[in-house]
């Protein structure tokens, strides 16, 4: 169903990090934009199709002045797209960077715990929301011109390190997930309103994506879980993978949905919902392995998910492939 | 190395240590028994230490497993040390210690230590030719994953799809070949004191016995047969002690540490330089701890040389 296409070489490897590619496809220009990690900055490259005319570009984490002998880790880079503007998000152990480096708010708790910012998403046309380790989620405002970019919000509901953070305009607005595997669904109007939690069974949650109302999250055990976003109910459990999940994505015009993990394989899925019963179905399409690779980012290429592109930790290219 | 100071230092919460700094300290470790290297020797241990603990970091079934590799390594050195309260004490201690500290943690705070390690061994694919030929390791230098085996303890095997409607009935159920070949875990490892840690991360050199193999038991066995060039330098003038050359001849070792590539070096730092960084200012204090103020003692046998060098220590 898919065929390998030509990779997007890096200039350095990606990190074993959750959510590890960002994809942003510029259809008008006929651009794809590639984000990923490593290890102290940030990898960017935009292909061309057919994998012809890469550039690259590399972003170290700066932190301006006072930095101590260690550099700082990114921890996620994601494209965000708003109606007026496309942002990319840094986050890192020290802070915030939309392109104008935002200093760590919240805790001053340095010393003895680790504290970092990870979970990017843009949600309800004007905020990005942003996880940190303490389990809170900054809700930024973005105005449609300028730099003025003030913290709204403060959502106080998770108890432990965000994990990822995901949005769609409809029933809900936001899914933010934690480290426990505890997941919330917010409503955005003037401000966020909890609408669901969502218990933990025991597993990290490190990725997570709605679609229709369908919650789709990947677990630490190889599990995918659906839930339905109001009311939270379980709807499906795929025993999907045999090592840590580290990505989800979701093909929005069509329902299908990517996961990839450390056991090397990315799976292809396919959501629906029955029209006569209301039960959501998901059924297995396509499996590709990267061989001895663990994956850490994977993502659709489109919004039909005619195409993806994986990465992994150690592996200095972007691998794609396209359906045939 | 496992006194009551260093390990205060090893234990505070702390940043991952640089490339450079790691060296300095792994270096420091070896000059401070009788043991010497020079460059080439040093640079091809060092090698092989960390590819193969990157080896057992990345294959790590599960996060928390990390814990597993460490105990996995006390146990093999209590087992040379066993004739020494004095050091088995002080191992026991240690262990105490990791048990305090980590085994609260969750998995997703295991999964981070681990993605920060993760980082440190980013980019290096240094050949090791007891992991090629055992085809653990690829001819570029990456590791093999293998795609079957026992899942981790918690994990299901891939393959069922379960759904459920607005009730919590499951009303179909499908199967899917997820293209690996794996099988059900058996028991979960023990994180006691004591006790079978079932972490098998093949890396077997030679005697593979129905008896579990501990991995780091195996990687000493392994300097301790590199060492069989080992020759006990009369004394003269001031540096008591032996050489060990970890190449066939002299001339061997002085090629390789010639035509080392660049990017391979490892430029370790120079602690007596006056830099202004905090950091550096602990590391000599740590490094303080390791001068050897006796004399080295004469033995018999291969395995006391070992045990004498951990005992100095």
């Amino acid at each position: 169903m898919y065929r390998k296409e030509r990779s997007v070489p890096l200039k350095s490897s990606s990190s074993a990090l959750y959510n590890n590619l960002s994809v942003l496809p510029l259809r008008d220009k006929q651009l794809t934009y590639f984000a990923a990690v490593h290890g102290s900055s940030v990898s960017l490259a935009s292909a061309a199709p057919g994998g012809l005319s890469v550039s690259h570009r590399q972003l170290q984490a700066k932190e301006g002045a006072g930095v101590g002998c260690n550099s700082s880790f990114p921890f996620q880079a994601s494209w965000c797209v708003l109606p007026s503007r496309v942002l990319l998000v840094l986050t890192s152990q020290k802070g915030i960077q939309v392109r104008v480096l935002l200093p760590f708010l919240g805790s001053g708790k340095g010393g003895a715990q680790a504290v970092f910012a990870r979970g990017i998403a843009a949600a309800s046309g004007r905020f990005i929301c942003v996880g940190t380790s303490s389990g809170l989620v900054l809700v930024f405002d973005v105005p449609s011109k300028g730099t003025n970019i003030t913290l709204s919000e403060v959502l106080e509901e998770h108890r432990d390190s965000i994990t990822d953070i995901t949005s769609e305009d409809g029933a809900a607005d936001l899914v933010t997930a934690d480290d426990s595997g505890a997941l919330c669904v917010w409503k955005a109007k003037e401000e966020f309103s909890l609408l669901t939690r969502i218990s933990a069974f025991g597993w990290t949650c490190s990725s997570v994506k709605l679609w229709n109302g369908v919650i789709a999250a990947g677990y630490g055990n190889g599990q995918i879980r659906l839930y339905e976003a109001t009311g939270g109910a379980l709807r499906a459990t795929v025993s999907a993978h045999a090592r840590w999940i580290y990505a989800l994505d979701l093909a929005p015009l069509t329902g299908k949905l990517l996961s990839g993990a450390e056991d090397s394989y990315v799976q292809i899925w396919k959501l629906s919902r029955s029209p006569d019963t209301g039960d959501i179905e998901i059924e297995h399409c396509h499996s590709e392995c990267v061989t001895d690779t663990q994956l850490c980012g994977a993502r659709f290429c489109d919004p039909e998910g005619n195409s993806f592109a994986a990465t992994g930790y150690d592996l200095s290219e972007i691998v794609r492939y396209g359906q045939v | 190395m496992f006194n009551k100071k260093f390990m205060e230092e090893l234990f505070k919460p702390q940043e991952l240590y640089s490339k450079k700094a790691l060296r300095t300290v792994y270096d420091r470790l070896a000059h401070a028994s009788i043991m010497r290297l020079n460059q080439a020797s040093m640079d091809k241990l060092y090698d092989l230490m960390t590819m193969a603990f990157k080896y057992q970091v990345l294959l790590c079934p599960r996060p928390k497993d990390i814990l597993l590799v460490t105990f996995n390594h006390l146990d093999a050195i209590k087992d040379f040390i066993r004739d020494s309260p004095n050091i088995l004490n002080q191992v026991d201690e240690t262990f105490r210690q990791l048990i305090d500290m980590y085994s609260c943690l969750s998995a997703g705070e295991f999964q981070l230590i681990r993605q920060t390690l993760l980082i440190f061994f980013q980019d290096m694919h240094i050949r090791v030719s007891i992991f090629l030929k055992d085809k653990v390791q690829n001819s570029n230098g990456r590791f093999v994953l293998p795609l079957s085996g026992p899942v981790p303890w918690g994990t299901e095997v891939p393959g069922l799809i379960r759904m459920f409607n607005c009730n919590g009935d499951e009303v179909k159920r499908a199967e899917f070949t997820n293209g690996g070949n794996y099988i059900s875990p058996q028991r979960e490892g023990s994180f006691d004191l004591y006790g079978d840690r079932k972490l098998h991360i093949k890396f077997s050199i030679k005697a593979e016995n129905a008896a579990p193999n501990p991995l780091a038991k195996e990687e000493l066995n392994f300097l301790a047969r590199l060492m069989g060039g080992l020759e006990i330098k009369k004394p003269n003038g001031s540096e008591p002690g032996f050489r060990l050359n970890l190449f066939t001849t002299d001339e061997d070792e002085e090629y390789a540490a010639l035509t080392r590539p660049e990017e391979l070096s490892y430029k370790v730092i120079n602690i007596q330089a006056t830099q202004d960084q905090q950091q550096n200012e602990e590391l000599a204090r740590i490094m303080g701890e390791f001068e050897v103020t006796d004399q080295p003692r004469q033995s018999t046998s291969r395995g006391d040389d070992l045990l004498a060098m951990m005992d100095e220590l």
